[in-house]
């Protein structure tokens, strides 16, 4: 496989990730070098092994449909960057 | 008092020899002192630890308490604790007081234990040396021109220099058992699901797993007596019957079968780890233990699935750090995607965001299958191994770390080198097994040596029981650095 600078630029903004082109040169040599370690995985014969996503056999537990957390709006926006009558302010997304 | 197990704190505590206050004093005046040379605590709070305290001993006067009221504990600065500054390492949370606890702290809330502040780690615990840190690398303090390991090397460090009477660790891929291994103390990841996720920062979830940092085997098992245990708040907490990890500590080893990985000996492995490693083997057969030469077959390829797998979950679980709720924002912005995307990019470290591209790439369209689907298969041989294994020996032993504590900036520009330093640990994770270390000796420049000890599912109190009786039998684990 060979990850292109474009490449990298790319999945930086699908990262949501803002790089200069300097750091997008730097993170494209690095990820090269990453990228050949896992290349090893190739050699690998993984015809009818299933995919093991999670270390215990376990199924999804399920609970009641109730409400279990109080609104704790204030403690909560305490920490946050800007508020506003208890909204949550970003920029405008629609004029 | 520094040396003191929590077996006798316990005792000096309850029979009001010491009170809590005083004894957390003590380690409050011994951060004081201590910490500037390493940087083992981000946050120390002398006011909220001490609150605890003057609590805690109402509860022993009143005698209400629990082998744990009192101890004062350190806290890995990944775990969520109610109006403590909780970093998890990051400039992105340099701000984030936490409106909640997470259960482990929780757990040692009710138990009683005092606070003594949160300790520093790798970045979202993406490093295995401290240097990702925002808050400045943590020095080892067998020697502070070396790294502790990590990703959990605050906690190493401050068990090592005796700044708390133990502490809390998390272990994704090694990172209690490297620094714990790196700092001459003992570590243990417990089996995947033991100890609750709940409120510890995520970075890989099918593999992160907290679990306790102390002076003893004997140490760690109390401590898991507090952390483990059923929590419906974690959707992957294991519901099984309470246990006491301490129950078989006092068992002899006679006819214990330890396996040795070949490829655990091989080529990679200095030499000094390798000669530290067999005299604690040699140590178990004059215990009683035997012997018997196993094969992990697929273990060389858990760094590369590891760090698909890792990155992959990483960067989804890291997507919730936008500067909307909560957080670091950047001051300036055109927009709402450009406020994403500079928060991010200004929040985030170079190894976290490193992270979060190959996370992102080798989730992406066309890459899926190649990458991810091809690395949980190999995720499945890689565990099928130990099963095999299992069925030849009662517990695996072998190095925890291919070297001793390396130098501060010797792996700095080379992501691949350091990645290598969890060779001997990433496969434990991925198999959801537990995992510990436990001192053995001393390498090159006097640099402590772990043994890693690997059991079966839900096997840590015979784990626990082998690495006591190696501790009753030699001192490794009660030497402690000069200078502290």
């Amino acid at each position: 496989m060979s990850l292109s600078i474009d490449d990298v630029k790319k999945v930086a903004q699908l990262a949501r990730l803002a790089v200069t082109e300097q750091e997008a040169q730097t993170a494209h040599a690095q990820l090269s070098g990453i990228f050949g370690l896992i290349e090893e995985m190739r050699a690998v014969d993984t015809s009818g092994i299933e995919p093991m996503s999670h270390a215990q056999d376990v199924v999804q537990r399920l609970r009641e449909d109730k409400v279990t957390e109080g609104n704790q709006r204030e403690m909560f926006q305490q920490i946050a960057p800007q508020v506003e009558s208890g909204l949550y302010l970003v920029p405008k997304v629609i004029e | 008092m520094i040396n003191a197990s929590l077996k006798q704190l316990s005792a000096q505590l309850a029979a009001k020899k010491i009170s809590s206050v005083e004894l957390t004093q003590l380690y409050l005046d011994r951060i004081a002192a201590l910490n500037p040379g390493l940087n083992a605590y981000i946050t120390v709070n002398p006011e909220m630890s001490l609150a605890q305290a003057r609590e805690a001993d109402q509860r022993i006067a009143k005698s209400g308490a629990s082998p744990f009221t009192g101890i004062p504990l350190a806290q890995k600065d990944i775990f969520c604790a109610k109006g403590w500054l909780t970093t998890c390492g990051s400039r992105m949370l340099h701000n984030f007081i936490s409106p909640y606890d997470a259960h482990v702290i929780a757990q040692f809330n009710n138990a009683g234990a005092v606070n003594l502040g949160k300790t520093n780690m790798d970045e979202f615990a993406m490093g295995s040396s401290n240097e990702t840190s925002h808050y400045g690398p943590v020095k080892n303090p067998w020697d502070k021109t070396r790294v502790p390991g990590g990703s959990s090397g605050g906690t190493a460090a401050a068990v090592a220099a005796r700044l708390c009477a133990a502490a809390t660790g998390t272990d994704t891929g090694g990172s209690i058992r490297q620094p714990a291994a790196l700092c001459g103390i003992s570590g243990l990841k417990p089996t995947y699901g033991v100890c609750s996720r709940y409120g510890m920062i995520a970075f890989a979830s099918s593999l992160d797993q907290a679990g306790p940092m102390a002076k003893s085997a004997e140490d760690l098992a109390l401590m898991l007596n507090v952390m483990a245990g059923f929590d419906e708040r974690d959707s992957t907490s294991l519901q099984r019957e309470k246990e006491d990890y301490a129950r078989d500590l006092a068992k002899p080893l006679n006819g214990l079968r330890i396996g040795l990985p070949e490829e655990f000996f091989a080529e990679g492995l200095s030499g000094d780890v390798g000669q530290a490693v067999q005299a604690a083997i040699a140590e178990y057969k004059k215990l009683g233990a035997t012997v018997v030469d196993i094969s992990l077959p697929n273990s060389k390829l858990s760094v590369p699935v590891y760090y698909v797998l890792a990155p992959a979950e990483a960067s989804s679980n890291l997507s919730r750090f936008d500067g909307v709720r909560y957080g670091y924002r950047a001051p300036e912005y055109s927009d709402l995607a450009d406020m994403y995307e500079k928060s991010r990019a200004q929040g985030f470290g170079a190894e976290v965001k490193r992270r979060i591209l190959i996370g992102t790439y080798v989730l992406s369209h066309g890459y899926y299958d190649a990458y991810y689907i091809k690395a949980q298969k190999i995720r499945r041989l890689i565990a099928q191994d130990f099963t095999d294994a299992f069925k030849q020996c009662d517990i695996i032993m072998g190095p925890t770390a291919p070297s001793t504590a390396f130098k501060l900036g010797e792996k700095g520009d080379d992501p691949v080198q350091m990645y290598l330093s969890d060779i001997y640990t990433i496969a434990v994770n991925l198999a959801g097994l537990p995992g510990m270390s436990i001192p053995c000796g001393f390498g090159a420049n006097a640099m402590p040596v772990g043994l890693q000890i690997i059991g079966n599912y839900f096997d840590e109190a015979r784990m626990l029981n082998a690495a006591h009786q190696y501790q009753l039998a030699t001192d490794w684990h009660s030497r402690a650095p000069q200078g502290i």
